[in-house]
C-alpha cells in the first residue's frame, strides 16, 4: 500500500481522498483537510476573490494542492476564462472543468467540457474535467488531453450515492486515466464502494458539510475511501450465493 | 387631476416588446383552478414523505392544510437548503439610486399621486455611495430606481452599473421592465441578474390597483423575466407582494412562473423574493388573506421543498430574529446595512424619501457575525464576471 499513489498529471498524491470545499464553514476547513488526511482541495474561483475579506485560499493549509473549479461556467469559453483567472490568483495549473448549463439538476455539458479540456490541456493546464460518464465523452477527453476524468455518481449535492454506477465501471475499465468519482457520494460506504470497483480517488463535500460531526464525518470517508483502495489492490474474492452451484450438475448428463 | 384607468390592462402600450403568451396563460389558468381547501393534512404527509415535490405537490404544501405542518416542513427544508447551499449564505445590499415613479399603484409610497421628495443621484453621487458599501466589505450590489423610464433613463442605469463594476463583482438591478435589447444593454454594462416582481398574478386584482403608467399593463410585467433572460442576463428573481390579492394564489403563481421559466431557460439561475403586506396590529377581524410570519414562513418553505435549487432572498422588510432563523432554514441570501431612502449610506446626503420602512437596521458586520454565530458562512463573493 505504501508504494500506491495516485498520479494525476505527472504529480503524486498518498491520499485519493479529494475535499470539494465549497459548502462548510471556511474556518472549518483546516480540521476537515486535517482529519481526511487530504492533499488536494477543490476552490471556487468565483468565491476566491482576494479583494474580499472572506477568501478561501486563506483558509487552506500550506502544501495542499488546490484545485480551482469552474463552476458558474455555462460554456467552454467561459470555463478557458475561469482557468485563466485561477492562474492569475497563484491557484497553480490544476483545474477542474466544469461547465454546467443546467440549474436544477447541475448535470454537466460534456460537449462544453471537451473542448475547454482541449484548449487548456494545450495551454499546460492539468485539467480534471466534470463529466457525465458517458464512454464517447470520456474518450474524447483522453484525446484531449485531460489528466483524469471526473464522473458524477449522481446529481451534485444529492446524496444519492452510486446512481450512475455501471457506467462509472465501463470508464474504470475503458478508459487509462484515473477515474474520480465525483458528485453526490453522500455517506463513507457509497465512496468504499466506489474505490471497491477500481476508482482512482473520490470527491465529496456535501455529505461533510451537512453531517452533524464535519470532522468526524471526514476521518469516517477517510477510513472507507483507504479501506475500499485496499479491497480493490487486494483483489475481490468470489462471492458465491447460496445454492450458487447444484448438488447436481446439470451437465452430468454427459458421458465423455 | 390624474386620469386613472384609462388603459386596457391586457393590451401593450406602443414600444414595448411583446413575447408569446403561453406560458402565461399557463400560469394563469392552473392559479385560477388551484383550490388550497380541498387538501387535507393526508395529502400534506404524503407529499412530506416523497422525494420530489411536482406542482402539485407544491400547491398541497401551500395549502391551509399545511400550516399546522410547518415543523415538518421545516425539518425537510433545512435538509434540502444544506444539500444544495451547504450553509453559506450570501450577502449583499441594494441601494436606491432614484425614486421618480410614473406608476399609480394604490399600495405604494412611490407611487406617481404621492407628494414624497423625489431624487435621483449623480454619478458621482452613486460613486460615493458604492465607496462606502465597498469599504464594509460587500461585493455584491442591487440597483433600484423608482419605475420611470423618464427620470432614470436605461442609460442611466447602465453607467451606474459601469461605475459599479469597480467596487462590485456580482450587480443586479431592480428597476422597471425592459425590452430584450435594453437588457443587453444593462448585461453589456455589467449586470447580471435582474429582480422584477408581478405583485399578483390576479389579473382582475393587478387591473384594480395598477391605476396609471406602463406597470399597468399585466403581460409586459409578466415576461419581464423572460426578456431579461433573452438579453442575456444569467439570473432572474420572481416574488408577489404578498397579502395584495390571495397571497396562498400568488405565492402558487409566482412559483410556477418561476419554474417554467426555469425549463424554458434550464441555465438561468432563479431565486425568489417575498415581500408582504403586513396586516393591520390591532385588527380584531382575522382576515384569511392576512400574511403573518406563519404564513410567510409557510410560502418560504413550500419554495424550499418546490426548487431545492434556487435561491431565497430575505429582506429587512423583516425582523433580525425572523431573518437569523430563516437563513440557513430556508433563506439563502440576506442583505445588509440597509438605507431605504435614495443614497444615504455613511455620511453622504440622502436625496430622497423611503418607499417603506425597514425592520432591521443591522450593519454588515452586525449581519455577517451572527452568521457566524449561527455556524453560518456568510459568502460576499459568489461570481466572477466572465
Amino acid at each position: 500500500m505504501n508504494n500506491d499513489k495516485l498520479v494525476i498529471g505527472g504529480h503524486e498524491f498518498n491520499s485519493r481522498f479529494i475535499l470539494g470545499s465549497g459548502k462548510f464553514s471556511m474556518d472549518m476547513t483546516k480540521a476537515v483537510i486535517e482529519n481526511a488526511g487530504v492533499e488536494m482541495a477543490t476552490i471556487a474561483v468565483r468565491r476566491a476573490d482576494s479583494g474580499s475579506s472572506d477568501s478561501i485560499i486563506d483558509y487552506i493549509p500550506e502544501g495542499i494542492t488546490l484545485l480551482p473549479n469552474t463552476s458558474g461556467a455555462r460554456t467552454a469559453e467561459e470555463a478557458l476564462k475561469i482557468a485563466r483567472l485561477a492562474r492569475e490568483l497563484g491557484c497553480g495549473d490544476f483545474v477542474k472543468v466544469e461547465v454546467i448549463r443546467d440549474t436544477k439538476y447541475l448535470l454537466p455539458d460534456n460537449y462544453e467540457t471537451v473542448k475547454a479540456t482541449e484548449i487548456l490541456a494545450k495551454d499546460g493546464f492539468i485539467v480534471m474535467p466534470y463529466m457525465y460518464p458517458d464512454l464517447n465523452a470520456a474518450r474524447a477527453l483522453e484525446n484531449a488531453g485531460a489528466a483524469a476524468v471526473m464522473p458524477l455518481a449522481s446529481p451534485i449535492g444529492s446524496n444519492k450515492g452510486l446512481a450512475t454506477k455501471d457506467f462509472i465501471k465501463i470508464l474504470v475499465d475503458e478508459i487509462d486515466l484515473p477515474v474520480i468519482v465525483d458528485a453526490g457520494i453522500g455517506r463513507p460506504s457509497q465512496a468504499c464502494e466506489a474505490m471497491e470497483m477500481g476508482c482512482a480517488a473520490v470527491m465529496a463535500n456535501t455529505a461533510i458539510a451537512t453531517a452533524g460531526n464535519v470532522a468526524l464525518m471526514a476521518s469516517a470517508f477517510k477510513s472507507a475511501i483507504e479501506a475500499g483502495r485496499a479491497a480493490y489492490l487486494a483483489g475481490m474474492g468470489r462471492v458465491l450465493e447460496h445454492r450458487a452451484e447444484a448438488s447436481s450438475p446439470l451437465t452430468g448428463f454427459l458421458e465423455d | 387631476m390624474i386620469k386613472i384607468r384609462e388603459t386596457n390592462h391586457m393590451e401593450y402600450m406602443d414600444g414595448m416588446e411583446q413575447l408569446d403568451h403561453t406560458l402565461m396563460n399557463k400560469v394563469l389558468k392552473m392559479t385560477e383552478e388551484y383550490d388550497y381547501s380541498r387538501y387535507t393534512a393526508v395529502d400534506v404527509r404524503n407529499v412530506l414523505n416523497t422525494d420530489s415535490i411536482d406542482t402539485d405537490d407544491f400547491a398541497v404544501l401551500l395549502s391551509p392544510a399545511a400550516q399546522p405542518m410547518l415543523e415538518k416542513m421545516a425539518q425537510k427544508a433545512k435538509l434540502e437548503t444544506a444539500k444544495h447551499f451547504g450553509n453559506t449564505v450570501c450577502m449583499f445590499t441594494p441601494l436606491y439610486i432614484a425614486n421618480y415613479c410614473e406608476n399609480y399603484c394604490v399600495y405604494c409610497g412611490f407611487n406617481c399621486a404621492n407628494k414624497i421628495h423625489r431624487g435621483k443621484l449623480t454619478m458621482e453621487e452613486i460613486e460615493a455611495e458604492y465607496k462606502t458599501i465597498a469599504a464594509t466589505g460587500l461585493r455584491e450590489i442591487l440597483l433600484l430606481t423608482g419605475e420611470s423610464k423618464t427620470a432614470s433613463p436605461v442609460e442611466y442605469i447602465a453607467d451606474a452599473v459601469r461605475l459599479a463594476k469597480k467596487y462590485f463583482s456580482t450587480i443586479g438591478i431592480e428597476v422597471y421592465p425592459m425590452n430584450s435589447d435594453e437588457y443587453a444593454m444593462i448585461k453589456e454594462a455589467g449586470a447580471d441578474f435582474v429582480s422584477v416582481y408581478q405583485e399578483t398574478y390576479n389579473p382582475v386584482k393587478y387591473e384594480e390597483v395598477h391605476l396609471r403608467g406602463p406597470k399597468r399593463i399585466f403581460p409586459y410585467r409578466f415576461n419581464a423575466q423572460e426578456r431579461a433572460l433573452m438579453g442575456g442576463m444569467r439570473g432572474v428573481a420572481f416574488g408577489s407582494l404578498l397579502g395584495l390579492s390571495d397571497f396562498r394564489k400568488d405565492a402558487y403563481a409566482a412559483g410556477l412562473h418561476a419554474f417554467f421559466i426555469q425549463q424554458k431557460y434550464p441555465w438561468a439561475e432563479i431565486s425568489y423574493s417575498l415581500p408582504r403586506l403586513r396586516p393591520y396590529i390591532n385588527n380584531a377581524e382575522n382576515n384569511p388573506n392576512d400574511v403573518h410570519e406563519t404564513q410567510l414562513l409557510q410560502v418560504m418553505l413550500a419554495y424550499r421543498l418546490f426548487m431545492p435549487y434556487a435561491g431565497i432572498t430575505i429582506s429587512t422588510r423583516e425582523r433580525a430574529g425572523f431573518r437569523d432563523n430563516v437563513v440557513g432554514l430556508a433563506a439563502t441570501k440576506i442583505s445588509a446595512g440597509v438605507k431605504v431612502g435614495i443614497g444615504g449610506h455613511g455620511d453622504n446626503e440622502q436625496k430622497g424619501d423611503e418607499q417603506f420602512e425597514i425592520s432591521d437596521p443591522r450593519s454588515v458586520d452586525e449581519v455577517r457575525n451572527s452568521l457566524f454565530e449561527k455556524g453560518l458562512q456568510p459568502v460576499f463573493t459568489d461570481y466572477v464576471r466572465v
